[in-house]
């Protein structure tokens, strides 16, 4: 899966994009956050907080508990600023 | 239409073209975003607190795609002769214009009320993040809760 990070996600987690296969045992939104947290160093940071964090699976705004499959897009951010 | 650009609009020119897309066209709302020079309550601000520029960042694709839909939105909302929607990305300077949003129909209403309702759900939908400069260094914009209460404002 494709995983992208925007805003001071990217900047924390120093990269914009990576492909992962979604990991064993992971079947939600939730369960991806915290495997990344588990990460540590930049990754950590990123999700100490979740409820800063805003989630988009294949470019809709979801809620955590989302469920995921493989082929999916998924992209953290932080609440939208445009306009 | 949706237009995510780098370069700057020219509002007088959309007018003209949108204007020309029928004759029943008889009112063009136009909304025009700028960048301010500075962020929080305006009293307490001293002159490192005043925005130098700011970089907005966008989720390619996405953004299309959010716009689209709030576009379609509109159009089932209120009978418009043609909507058009442009946003800004990269470096910008306080009074530079950062998004366009400009709604036809024969009558004003429908113009006026669209308007304000694909402003209001850009505001809350379309993924761009505003990162600004100033004196004291640079900061990325929180979200206001304000924006959240006037999209849900529109819910039937």
């Amino acid at each position: 899966m494709k995983v992208l990070y925007f805003a001071w996600l990217k900047e924390k987690t120093g990269i914009g994009e990576e492909d992962i296969s979604l990991p064993q045992g992971i079947t939600n939104v939730e369960g991806l956050m915290e495997f990344l947290k588990n990460r540590g160093g930049g990754f950590e940071k990123a999700f100490s907080d979740i409820s800063m964090v805003r989630v988009a699976v294949n470019m809709e705004h979801v809620k955590i508990l989302t469920p995921l499959k493989d082929s999916d897009e998924v992209a953290f951010f932080p609440p939208v600023t445009g306009g | 239409m949706i237009r995510i650009q780098t370069d700057d609009f020219d509002v007088g020119q959309e007018l003209k073209k949108i204007s020309s897309v029928d004759n029943s066209i008889g009112a063009v709302c136009s909304f025009v975003g700028l960048v301010r020079d500075f962020s929080g309550p305006r009293d307490n601000e001293g002159e490192d607190d005043k925005i130098s520029s700011m970089t907005l960042e966008h989720y390619p694709g996405m953004t299309e795609k959010q716009l689209a839909k709030i576009e379609e939105d509109a159009r089932s909302r209120w009978e418009l002769s043609d909507v058009l929607i442009i946003h800004r990305i990269g470096r910008l300077e306080p009074k530079d214009q950062i998004v366009l949003v400009m709604t036809a129909s024969m009558h004003r209403d429908a113009a006026f009320d669209a308007a304000r309702f694909i402003m209001d759900f850009l505001k809350t939908e379309a993924p761009f993040w505003k990162k600004e400069e100033t004196g004291s260094g640079s900061k990325w914009v929180e979200a206001k809760s304000s924006d959240a209460g006037n999209s849900k404002g529109w819910e039937k």
